[in-house]
């Protein structure tokens, strides 16, 4: 390793080009966000931050009034999404790992066979049961479906699997503890942080959901901010400056997440795959 | 009176504290059942039946946003119509195969490199490295789509810049790089060039998966292998094609196998790059958006439900295909 060869510097200089490539769309989302339309379209673009945030997110809210709504909407989904996941996967998972029942076998190779079928395969049919169940442009209509992911009750599995000692389920059994009790004071603070993986996984899954809201919220104020993006575009002149203003409060949140705990998210992400 | 009472006592106790461990056993006994009932209900609801009532209406033409009892049960006719009359159809699974080929290959064939030089090569910074090129893969696609119409539009757009730039250097009077780059600005949203432009956004996002996915193949390899190779005068390019390669093959198999599985059902990309039209002749527009477009612009639900399910056979056949040549050789 002391010696460097031109060819594994050349390596580094494209690796690094390559890193750089990768984040230039957010490099110039933040610079559009921060510049007039006018300066975004003359040549050449704008290249460092400009005075002009305040006046796109006026934009934004001129073009969607219920922006700030919107954002709400998104937040509020995706937490209650995550809550329901976390309770439901680990509950399963829970089951999965630590009873000897009739059938388990059976039950959780069906609940991974979920897992091959697409989305899309349901995007008609659902919309229309919201449809005629009346929760069309309702809360309820993207976090209940998604309220239990195969995905999620496989990670619980495997952590509860190797985190938590059966012995230690039998002995508070011995002691008397019920059942749920057994699940709820001691399995679910041992488990932790896979709660933190799995909550991560589920909020950004749900945050970045755009095929859900789209078939189910036909109403501007219960948008969800992938959506209210959208309607930004439209005929005549694109307002570049307020959809990138718009574009960096979606991707924010996520970069903060990311930044915080890549090396969690990275691994959460890949081990359902690696593993299974 | 007392002893009595205390005598009475003791079996009360004993036989609550049965019952009890009674109630506990049944409890042991129903428990799991229930902890994995939400799973059940809810994708029986949202799940099983939607599959279902998918297929009902794939055999039915008519309007069912006003009510099932709308539609008139035609058979097979919405599954003939798009195999022989729908030509948008057609088009855009050529479009779809086109742009899964295009974004999906060049994702492996810069991902396994990059991962194998990421392990070799990097060690204080890989962390930092590998988080700049995952971040496209958990950022909203809708939100970055966006931002990238912005990027490939053509008098302004940043990309048009670079590459006329590239284009335009000139030596002794020669263009030298002009037969590959262009040398005035592209319009990117023309039926040619639309779908390297969406190739190249869906590459972007999922090249950094990619990569994650080889990595953490290439650290379960032992390491005694390149020790064994090195001792025996292997170059490092050798050890790639004589190690690595053949020990990723398991990986491979599973990451093509994810690539085929998500680029077929490619949706939201060309969807905001074509701004939900698919484009200037529907260059842009895939088999998914065919499937959206026809169910909620044109309100024909039995066709779009037939749409999905050509689209699901059709993945389904591609992975059974795949497994076949990648996955049982080892």
């Amino acid at each position: 390793m002391n010696k460097l060869k031109k060819s594994t510097i050349f390596a580094y200089i494209v690796v690094g080009l390559g890193a750089m490539i990768m984040l230039a769309p957010f490099y110039f989302m933040f610079i559009f966000a921060t510049h007039s339309n006018g300066d975004i379209l003359s040549v050449p673009p704008p290249l460092w931050f400009g005075s002009e945030l305040m006046n796109n997110i006026d934009y934004l809210l001129n073009a969607l009034p219920y922006f700030w709504h919107n954002v709400g909407m998104s937040f509020y989904i995706a937490i209650i999404t995550t809550a329901l996941n976390l309770l439901f996967c680990s509950m399963a998972g829970y089951a999965l790992a630590m009873y000897d029942f009739k059938y388990r076998n059976v039950i959780f190779a069906f609940i991974m066979g979920t897992m091959l079928i697409p989305p899309f395969l349901g995007m008609i049919p659902t919309a229309l049961v919201m449809k005629y169940l009346g929760w069309l442009n309702t809360p309820k209509a993207l976090y209940i479906p998604m309220a239990c992911g195969a995905m999620g009750i496989f990670m619980m599995k495997q952590f509860i699997t190797s985190a938590i000692p059966k012995e230690l389920i039998e002995a508070a059994r011995m002691d008397g503890c019920n059942e749920f009790s057994i699940y709820w004071r001691v399995v679910v603070p041992l488990i932790k942080p896979a709660f933190g993986t799995l909550g991560l996984i589920v909020f950004i899954g749900q945050w970045n959901n755009f095929m859900g809201p789209l078939v189910v919220m036909n109403d501007m104020k219960m948008f969800t901010i992938p959506l209210a993006l959208r309607s930004l575009q439209g005929t005549g002149m694109t307002p570049w400056g307020a959809i990138c203003a718009g574009a960096a409060i979606a991707v924010i949140p996520l970069l903060i997440m990311f930044t915080l705990s890549s090396r969690r998210l990275i691994d959460g992400l890949t081990a359902g795959a690696v593993k299974g | 009176m007392s002893a009595v009472e205390s005598a009475e006592k003791i079996p009360a106790v004993s036989k609550k504290r049965s019952l009890k461990q009674r109630l506990n056993a049944k409890g042991y006994k129903w428990a799991p059942y229930l902890f994995v009932s939400p799973f059940f209900v809810l994708f029986a609801v949202f799940g099983l039946f939607p599959l279902l009532f998918s297929i009902y209406l794939s055999l039915h033409y008519g309007d069912a946003t006003g009510g099932i009892d709308r539609m008139e049960f035609v058979g097979l006719a919405n599954y003939i119509y798009l195999f022989r009359d729908d030509a948008w159809f057609h088009q855009s699974l050529i479009n779809t195969g086109w742009l899964a080929l295009a974004s999906g290959i060049p994702q492996h064939v810069i991902a396994i490199p990059l991962a194998f030089f990421l392990h070799t090569s990097f060690k204080k910074t890989r962390n930092t490295v590998i988080g700049a090129y995952f971040v496209p893969f958990i950022t909203s696609s809708v939100a970055i789509s966006l931002v990238f119409t912005s990027l490939f539009s053509r008098d302004f757009g940043v990309i048009n810049m670079i590459l006329t730039q590239i284009g335009n250097v000139e030596i002794f009077g020669f263009q030298p790089l002009g037969w590959l780059f262009p040398t005035e600005n592209v319009d990117w949203a023309r039926p040619q060039y639309i779908k390297p432009m969406i190739a190249f956004v869906v590459f972007w996002r999922f090249v950094g998966w990619n990569t994650v996915l080889y990595l953490s193949a290439m650290q379960t390899i032992p390491k005694d292998l390149y020790e064994a190779a090195t001792v025996d005068g292997a170059k490092p390019w050798q050890q790639f094609f004589y190690i690595t390669l053949p020990q990723l093959k398991p990986m491979m198999f599973f990451a093509v196998t994810l690539t085929i599985i998500g680029n077929l059902q490619m949706f939201e990309e060309p969807f905001i790059i074509t701004g939900g039209t698919g484009g200037i002749e529907q260059a842009g527009k895939t088999a998914a958006m065919h499937l959206y477009l026809t169910a909620f612009t044109e309100g024909d639900f039995g066709t779009a439900s037939a749409v999905s399910w050509l689209l699901f056979f059709i993945i389904a056949i591609l992975t059974w295909l795949n497994n076949k040549i990648l996955g049982e050789k080892d």
